[in-house]
């Protein structure tokens, strides 16, 4: 049998977008404990957990070329505890599987957030960049973790041929991100006053760029991965029509503390601060290693978290 | 709604601009929209339609208020250059009145960056106005991007130190920080030195008052004859120095590149000294 891939949260929504990229040219095994909606007939699907003995199994019994690894959850509402333990311990358990196997090849998803939106950001944070994400919002730290682990890998394995992408905010009709949602409210809040340049990636070239550093043999290391450029949030509004409210700063994080606790939103205070400075990202090292563009303009991007 | 008054407002200080700089310049202002987008903006946030609306009642003040002279323009030297200048008067006055010189007197027109302090971007409104008009936080990363994108950089290294200075320091250049020098060595850019002469008496400052500057998170509370820092009409100079070129290592030690900096910094001392000769008084 051909060798395979192995793609761990193949269930979401950017999982689900990569698989139908990719099998048609490759063996794709996929492994996820949701069971995968829609699934295409000759994808290989395992309903497990990755830190549980039997995916284990998986890698003995399957000739392996690649693993894309986006087994990784984010819920503000999930129990600290589960969180960490699903992100970093699974995380460290497919590693694992990957160096005992000799998978010549990891990808594994991180996310521009780990540097995390500050007032003293550079305007492009480079891949050198300290992640600090942490430092203002304790419940992005299993990222941050699990982007660290990945990065020790890469040390450690230098046979393996190990790529960490960070892509900006991810966008798309159906996914379910902290800034999909956002942009769906019809009257979203703004900090008043701050207006900061936001970077979006279409789902479809988020996992476009996950295939190629899966498939192509230059990558290696970790990788900002920017979308069509950089926009003002007020102009994102504006073109999904939206009227916004502006929230005096000083005012929104108590309030929107009570409204989480209260169940009324669904975002952490600390989420503010993307609406507030600045996390972007200079994504020209991927550009310059791999022949990737992203297929969707700034405004196909914006449309389409309204399904557009 | 609100953004339909906006955008009017923005329309008609536009107009304003465009009438009081007269044709051929807004012609040639229009030239700087450089790498716009589809939104209008370039990637550091940068929109030129914004900042020709904003620049009206600046240019106001150019030319009526503070009536600024300029001289040696001409030595701006074209693509990458680092401009560094004293800094005084409470409120970044002189960065404006330099920024609009460039603008309305240079050949061509050049939209200058200046790099803001780090507090800036956690200050509604100010922030946005700010990124608008291309006016970055002074990372030596951002400088380098743009230093390597051929973008005219103001600097005023004596920072904080410099615009909250009191009465009796006017005219004497506080300390200087050396990052620009290291940044000009390893980008290999020329450093115009610029003087402004007028500032330092715009809003005469006789205390700071520094525990409440801490507790609201300014970095100076100065109090000035008028209890608030409102600039006084005087009347601007600003030279412009023959540009700069330095060579050597970007990581030597201090007290190295505190040598070319002290060289950088009597230039503008004196052309500082040559501006209070030649000028009558405070106010013309």
């Amino acid at each position: 049998m051909r060798p395979a891939v192995v793609v761990t949260g193949i269930s979401g929504n950017l999982g689900r977008t990569l698989a139908k990229l990719l099998h048609k040219h490759e063996r794709i095994i996929g492994i996820d404990r949701r069971p995968f909606v829609g699934r295409p007939k000759d994808i290989e699907m395992h309903q497990l957990d990755l830190r549980k003995r039997k995916a284990e199994e998986v890698f003995r019994k399957n000739d392996i070329r690649a693993v894309i690894h986006m087994g990784i959850m984010h819920d503000p509402r999930m129990s600290e505890e589960e969180h960490h333990s699903f992100n970093v311990v699974g995380t460290t358990r497919l590693l694992e599987y990957c160096a005992r196997y000799r998978v010549p090849k990891v990808v594994v998803l991180s996310s521009a957030n780990v540097y995390g939106p500050s007032p003293d950001n550079s305007n492009f944070l480079t891949e050198d960049a300290p992640l600090m994400a942490a430092s203002r919002f304790s419940g992005v730290r299993d990222l941050i973790e699990v982007d660290m682990l990945a990065h020790g890998f890469f040390w450690r394995h230098p046979h393996i041929q190990t790529v960490i992408l960070r892509p900006v905010h991810i966008v798309g009709p159906t996914i379910k991100n902290a800034p999909s949602t956002y942009l769906r409210l019809r009257h979203p809040w703004i900090m008043a006053g701050f207006d900061p340049m936001v970077q979006l990636i279409h789902v479809e070239d988020a996992a476009r760029a996950m295939m190629e550093a899966a498939l192509r043999p230059e990558p290696r290391g970790v990788y900002n991965v920017v979308g069509p450029g950089e926009v003002p949030l007020s102009s994102i509004h504006r073109e999904l029509g939206h009227a916004a409210i502006p929230v005096p700063h000083p005012v929104a994080r108590p309030l929107l503390g009570l409204l989480f606790k209260y169940r009324l939103a669904n975002f952490p205070p600390p989420e503010l601060d993307h609406i507030q400075f600045l996390c972007n990202v200079d994504g020209s090292r991927w550009l310059q290693d791999v022949d990737w563009k992203p297929r969707y303009s700034m405004r196909e991007t914006i449309r389409s978290v309204v399904g557009d | 709604m609100l953004e339909r008054l906006s955008d009017r407002v923005k329309k008609e200080f536009r107009e304003w601009t465009e009438h009081m700089v007269g044709d051929e310049r807004s012609r040639r202002l229009q030239a700087l929209a450089r790498t716009e987008n589809e939104y209008g903006v370039d990637p550091f946030g940068f929109n030129l339609d914004y900042s020709l609306a904003a620049m009206a009642p600046f240019v106001w003040l150019y030319r009526h208020y503070h009536r600024v002279e300029t001289f040696g323009i001409e030595n701006l030297p074209p693509g990458r250059v680092l401009l560094i200048s004293n800094h005084s008067g409470q409120l970044p006055m002189d960065g404006a009145m330099i920024g609009v010189a460039l603008l309305l007197e240079a050949s061509p027109p050049r939209a200058i960056r200046s790099m803001v302090e780090k507090w800036v971007p956690s200050l509604p409104f100010v922030s946005t106005f700010m990124a608008r008009v291309g006016q970055i936080v002074g990372t030596p990363e951002n400088c380098r991007r743009l230093l390597e994108s051929e973008e005219a950089i103001l600097v005023f290294p004596e920072g904080t130190r410099g615009i909250s200075k009191l009465w009796p320091q006017r005219y004497q250049l506080q300390e200087f920080g050396l990052g620009f020098m290291r940044l000009a060595l390893e980008t290999n850019t020329p450093i115009v030195p610029v003087a402004v002469v007028g500032a330092e008496e715009q809003a005469p400052a006789l205390v700071d008052i520094k525990p409440l500057a801490k507790m609201l998170g300014f970095p100076a509370f100065p109090l000035t004859v008028t209890g608030l820092p409102l600039p006084l009409p005087t009347k601007y100079r600003i030279y412009f120095g023959e540009p700069m070129r330095f060579s050597g290592r970007a990581d030597d030690e201090d007290n190295e590149l505190d040598k070319k900096v002290r060289t950088v910094k009597s230039a503008i001392q004196s052309m500082l000294n040559q501006g209070l000769k030649e000028r009558r008084g405070v106010f013309w």
